[in-house]
This record gives structure tokens, C-alpha cells and sequence, in this order.
């Protein structure tokens, strides 16, 4: 069966600015993502899988290439008109979790629907479940503080996908978390990807992550060196 | 919707948004009570000053300067008709002013020496201390400063000199009946008085005056001759005139303090878009778009106004109520230094300035919020990601 493209890259150049000259992050990217995919970008510290997942947000612009996610050429969309797509489409998940400090656990979840304008009601039903589907619905007043690193994570995936996106993008969501929970916390993203056929795209070096994936792209220096499907054992648990 | 956030962002940074606003609230506080000091010393002098001088305002001999003495010589006459018709309605009163030197003690002292009659009803002065000393050659009234400078105490005699009409000097002896206690120091320094008709037959002015005060209410006379009518309006400029010379040192005052508040919002404020970068970012990469961020921290730091001045109302409310109702006691006498200040202190508190202080205070925050908030607008959402903020 033929799926979606979700993200459709072609020829992407990155290049960054330094003192004068220019640092080449990303070049001759070609790249197709289809809906429902678990992709892995894979490779050493600064080949370029922050750079690659900024574009793809929205949240960093490329020097030269065509990129378009769910539809939208990037290029031609203005700072508002990505942000709505960031919106209403995409959820992110940071190495640091990224949380808000002052809120709840059910508020920092709540924030993406209230940006959506989802209204009361509605928002404290889907809150919930997000918040069950991630385990922790005897958190939900407490604030990041008081929370452990594997539980904050759980809280910034929670608010990933609370507003049901076609696209989340996840930037080492395990490195700051032991084995247990990082295992924890892909068996909870595994699951949501194949309840809400969501698209997830991680940047890891992280082997335990690797085990979960079903589309590894390894990059290097910049460019894919490799883009392999696998058939994982733990991507069918 | 931003307004939510915003709110709970500040309540949720609990101590940081506590400390912000007590500040703010503080020199809102401040600024409030120092004007309503000001004010309320003002409408004090003033209302002092028509109590016990000025009443409904006044008819001058057309030679008359009170600021230049010289003039005492030529300034009586009887007064025109009309005028004297309200003297004795007992609707105004007449006084006559001529220079004279006291001796208290051996030592000279000049002298603005004043007949009024004891028995006058329309200004607040104790004149009736004048009446009944048929066995006292000059009696005289003088107040407190007066009495100290001079040394007198009630019951001490003194040699009065003066200079009558035929231009020679003649001299008798003042006994002091009463010391008044006024907070107008223009009835005080420099003056003595004395029952109208004694100045008279002392002068030899029999029913000359030098102005006539009417009471409150009075209207006008058509008939006044060339006697210069001078309104509450005319009387009370010099004073207005005094405030007005003070004002730019109360102004500077405000300034410093709003200065003050508006220096701490932007403080807090750099420092929150400082450190809260990463929040930043994370709010758009959520979704939300930049003018968005820099309306929810210029909302935040908006809001800091809004709680201040709550808290002001509550915190420091009833500080300004008490001393508003009750005043604050002067530990210093200031009317020797030429000051009409009452003993106690009472501010006030008008409309107009407690709108015009908080929208002042208002606008204020709103652009130190605003202008850090603005960077926001030029941050690229990946370094703010980052933590990587220009500050
Ligand atoms: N804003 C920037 N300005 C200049 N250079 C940058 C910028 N962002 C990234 N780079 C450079 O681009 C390269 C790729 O960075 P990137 O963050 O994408 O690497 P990464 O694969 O995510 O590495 P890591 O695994 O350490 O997170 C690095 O060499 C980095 O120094
Ligand atoms: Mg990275």
C-alpha cells in the first residue's frame, strides 16, 4: 500500500556563517518520509541530525534545496505560516525535555491545545489521555521539579502528541535518561506511532533507541551515507 | 489566551514575580505619597491662609504694597462709601498698617504694626484676646515666632515708636495681652497688633484703614472709588506662586522614583528573556508565533503593573488611609522658617492623581516591557533553543 509522503526533501544544502566563511552542516540531502514511518538519523556528533530536524521543524531555514513537510513547501511559507504547521501538525521532543517550570505536568501538556485554541473541555479530555497513554496520571500537578528525568521526558512526549500531529521530531530523547526509561520511553513511542499512524523521526546516536527503529538514515559529515529499513525484532513488541 | 499564560506564568515564578512587584508596588507606593504630601501641604497653606487672612478677599488703598513698607506711609484713607457701608453691616473689617520699631528689652526691632478691631468675626485670628484692657496704655497680640524673636511674654511691657502724620516720631508703651499659636507665619513674623482704633487715634487717622477684608460670600461693591479690589484669586498667587517655584523639586522627585520602578521591570525583564531562552524557544517551537512571545512578555511584564498596583492598594492601602484620615505628626515647628506647614501632615489624595500616577506608572511598564520583549522578535528560535540568547 502506497502511504503519504509526509516529508519530501530534495538537494538540501546547509550551510552556516562563520566569521566570513561558511560551514557546510548539511549538503546534497535527498530525502522521502513517508506516514506511519519510526526513522532514525543516526551518526557522530555534528554530522548535522539537529540541523536536519530544525529544517524539517520549520525552525531553521536551508540555504539551498526544495523541503516540504506534510505538503508545504518551507520555502515559500512565512515565520507565521510554520509555526501554525508546527502548530496544529508537529510535536517535538528535546534531549532536555524542555518543560516549562512553572506549569503542571497537565498544564505543560494542556499548552499545545491552548495554543490550538481547543476549547475547555475538550483540551482536560485529550490532556488526560495523553497523559494515561505515557503513564503518569497520578503526576498530573506536579510541577518538572519534582518530577524524575525519565518522568519530564514522559511529560514532553505527552505534550508531543496531545494534539494528535501527523509528525513528531524527537532530538535524543534518551540521552539523558538510564537505560530502563530509555527503553521505558521508546516502548510508549512505538506504541503511539502505530495507534496514531504519526510519523516519528529521532536523532540519536543511542544504540538502545536503534533497536526500536524500523528506517535507519546514517548520515555523516553532513550527507546520508546510508539509508537502510530494517526489520526490527523490538519494533513489533 | 495570552493573558492566561501570562498570568500563570508570573504566579507560577512565585518569589521572582513577588519580589518584581513589591518593588513596583513600592515606589508606586512612594509616588502616590509623596504627591499626596505635596498636595495636601498645599491645599493645607492654602486653606490656612484663607482661614485666618485672606476670607472672601479684600479692597486695598490704591497706594498699597504690602511687599514694599514704604508705602505703609501714603496707603489709608477712609474708605469709600460703599465700603464702609459692608464694615458696618459687619460683612468686612477694615485694618490699617504703618511701620513702626518695637524695644523689647533695650534692642530695635522693625516692625509691621496692624490695627484691626478686636471684635472682627470673618478671619481666624484670637483678635478678641485685644478686648477689655482699659487699664493698658497700647494693648498688642503677637505670635509665637514673634514672641520669641522679641523675647515678650504675656504681660511684658515694651516701647513702641512711631512716625504720625506730621512726620514726627512719638512713642508709648505696648503691653503683650496674648501670644497666638497660628501655623500662618504672614500674621507672625514681623507683626504686631494692635485694636484699630488705638492705631488710630495713635496715627491720627481717625477712621482711615489701609484695606478692608471681607467675608466669605460677600459680593462686590459697585461704588469702591479708586480702592483696588483684590479676589481670593489675586490673594493667594504669591502663594501659587511659592508652589509653583517648588514644584520642578517634587517633579525630579517622581522622576527619580518612577525611574527607580521602571529600572527594576527592566531589569527583571532583561533577565527573564536572559534566562528564559530556552523557554523561548520551546514556545515556538510549539507552535507559537514570535510577535505571540513577545506579546506574552510584554503582557507579563504588564501584568507586574497590574499586581503592583493591587498590592499597593492592599498592602500599602491602608498605610495612605491612615495617614490620609489621621495625618503625620511634625516632630519640627516650620513655621519659623517661613513655611505654612500644619503640625500635622495630612496628604491627599485626589482623583486626578491617583489615575494620572497609575496610568503614568502604567505606560512606563508597558515600554519597559516591551523593549526588552522585542528581541524576542530577532531571535532565531534555534539558538534560543539553545539557551544561546543575545542579551
Ligand atoms: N547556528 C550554528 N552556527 C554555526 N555552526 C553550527 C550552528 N548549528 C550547528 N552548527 C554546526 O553544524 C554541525 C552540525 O551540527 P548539529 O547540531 O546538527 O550536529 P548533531 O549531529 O546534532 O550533533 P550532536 O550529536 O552532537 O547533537 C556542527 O559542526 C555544528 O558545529
Ligand atoms: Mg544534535
Amino acid at each position: 500500500m502506497e502511504k503519504d509522503t509526509v516529508i519530501r526533501i530534495k538537494g538540501l544544502l546547509k550551510q552556516f556563517p562563520i566569521g566570513g566563511q561558511f560551514f557546510t552542516a548539511l549538503k546534497n540531502v535527498d530525502l522521502d518520509l513517508n506516514e506511519g514511518e519510526f526513522t532514525g538519523l543516526v551518526g557522530p556528533s555534528g554530522s548535522g541530525k539537529t540541523t536536519l530536524l530544525n529544517i524539517i521543524g520549520g525552525l531553521d531555514s536551508p540555504t539551498e534545496g526544495q523541503v516540504s513537510v506534510l505538503g508545504q513547501a518551507l520555502n515559500d511559507t512565512s515565520h507565521a505560516e510554520r509555526a501554525r504547521l508546527r502548530r496544529k501538525h508537529m510535536g517535538f521532543i528535546f534531549q532536555s525535555y524542555n518543560l516549562l517550570p512553572v506549569y503542571t505536568v497537565f498544564e505543560n501538556v494542556e499548552l499545545p491545545l491552548i495554543l490550538n485554541k481547543v476549547d475547555k473541555n475538550e483540551r482536560r479530555s485529550m490532556v488526560a489521555q495523553a497523559v494515561e497513554s505515557v503513564g503518569l496520571r497520578d503526576k498530573m500537578d506536579s510541577r518538572p521539579n519534582m518530577l524524575s528525568g525519565g518522568e519530564c521526558q514522559r511529560t514532553a512526549i505527552a505534550r508531543a502528541i496531545v494534539h494528535q500531529p501527523a509528525l513528531v521530531l524527537a532530538d535524543e530523547p534518551t540521552a539523558n535518561l538510564d537505560a530502563e526509561n530509555s527503553h521505558h520511553i521508546m516502548k510508549i513511542l512505538s506504541n503511539l506511532n502505530k495507534e496514531l499512524s504519526t510519523s516519528f523521526i529521532f536523532a540519536t546516536h543511542d544504540e538502545k533507541i536503534m533497536a526500536y527503529l524500523r528506517r535507519i538514515i546514517h548520515l555523516g559529515d553532513g550527507e546520508i551515507t546510508k539509508d537502510e529499513i530494517i526489520d526490527n525484532p523490538k519494533a513489533h513488541d | 489566551m495570552l493573558l492566561k499564560i501570562a498570568l500563570k506564568n508570573l504566579l507560577g515564578a512565585r518569589l521572582r514575580t513577588f519580589l518584581n512587584v513589591l518593588v513596583t508596588a513600592f515606589s508606586f507606593y512612594l509616588i502616590l505619597f509623596t504627591s499626596a504630601m505635596y498636595d495636601g501641604m498645599l491645599q493645607h497653606a492654602k486653606q490656612v491662609t484663607m482661614d485666618t487672612e485672606i476670607a472672601g478677599g479684600a479692597y486695598w488703598h490704591p497706594e498699597y504694597d504690602p511687599l514694599d513698607p514704604m508705602t505703609f506711609e501714603e496707603a489709608h484713607s477712609v474708605p469709600p462709601s460703599a465700603i464702609q457701608a459692608l464694615i458696618d453691616e459687619n460683612k468686612a473689617f477694615p485694618v490699617l498698617v504703618s511701620q513702626a520699631s518695637i524695644y523689647p528689652g533695650g534692642r530695635i526691632m522693625p516692625t509691621i504694626m496692624k490695627g484691626i478691631p478686636p471684635n472682627q468675626r470673618i478671619v481666624n485670628m484670637p483678635t478678641d484676646a485685644l478686648l477689655g484692657h482699659e487699664d493698658i496704655a497700647i494693648p498688642v497680640l503677637i505670635g509665637k515666632g514673634m514672641a520669641s524673636e522679641s523675647k515678650l511674654e504675656v504681660g511684658d511691657a515694651f516701647t513702641i515708636r512711631w512716625l504720625d502724620t506730621d512726620l514726627t516720631y512719638d512713642a508709648d508703651e505696648g503691653t503683650v495681652v496674648h501670644i497666638m499659636d497660628t501655623e500662618n507665619f504672614k500674621l507672625d513674623m514681623g507683626h504686631i497688633w494692635i485694636p484699630l482704633n488705638k492705631v488710630q487715634s495713635m496715627l491720627a487717622m481717625e477712621g482711615e484703614a489701609t484695606y478692608v477684608t471681607y467675608g466669605k460670600g460677600v459680593q462686590p461693591v459697585q461704588d469702591k472709588g479708586d480702592w483696588i479690589p483684590r479676589d481670593i484669586n489675586y490673594l493667594v498667587q504669591d502663594m501659587e506662586a511659592i508652589i509653583e517655584a517648588d514644584k520642578p523639586g517634587a517633579q525630579i522627585l517622581y522622576l527619580i522614583l518612577l525611574a527607580m520602578a521602571a529600572m527594576g521591570i527592566f531589569n527583571a525583564q532583561v533577565l527573564s528573556i536572559f534566562r528564559r531562552g530556552r523557554e523561548i524557544g520551546t514556545l515556538m517551537a510549539i507552535g507559537m508565533t514570535r510577535p505571540r512571545v513577545v506579546g506574552l512578555f510584554t503582557l507579563e511584564g504588564g501584568l507586574n503593573a497590574v499586581l503592583s498596583a493591587a498590592v499597593t492598594l492592599i498592602v500599602f492601602g491602608p498605610i495612605l488611609w491612615y495617614f490620609g484620615a489621621y495625618g503625620i505628626p511634625l516632630p519640627i515647628d516650620y513655621s519659623e522658617m517661613g513655611l505654612i506647614i500644619a503640625k500635622r501632615l495630612i496628604p491627599v489624595y485626589t482623583i486626578g492623581l491617583v489615575v494620572s500616577t497609575t496610568i503614568l506608572v502604567s505606560i512606563i511598564v508597558l515600554i519597559v516591557s516591551y523593549i526588552p520583549s522585542r528581541r524576542i522578535a530577532k531571535m532565531k528560535p534555534t539558538d534560543a533553543l539553545r539557551g544561546k540568547v543575545m542579551a
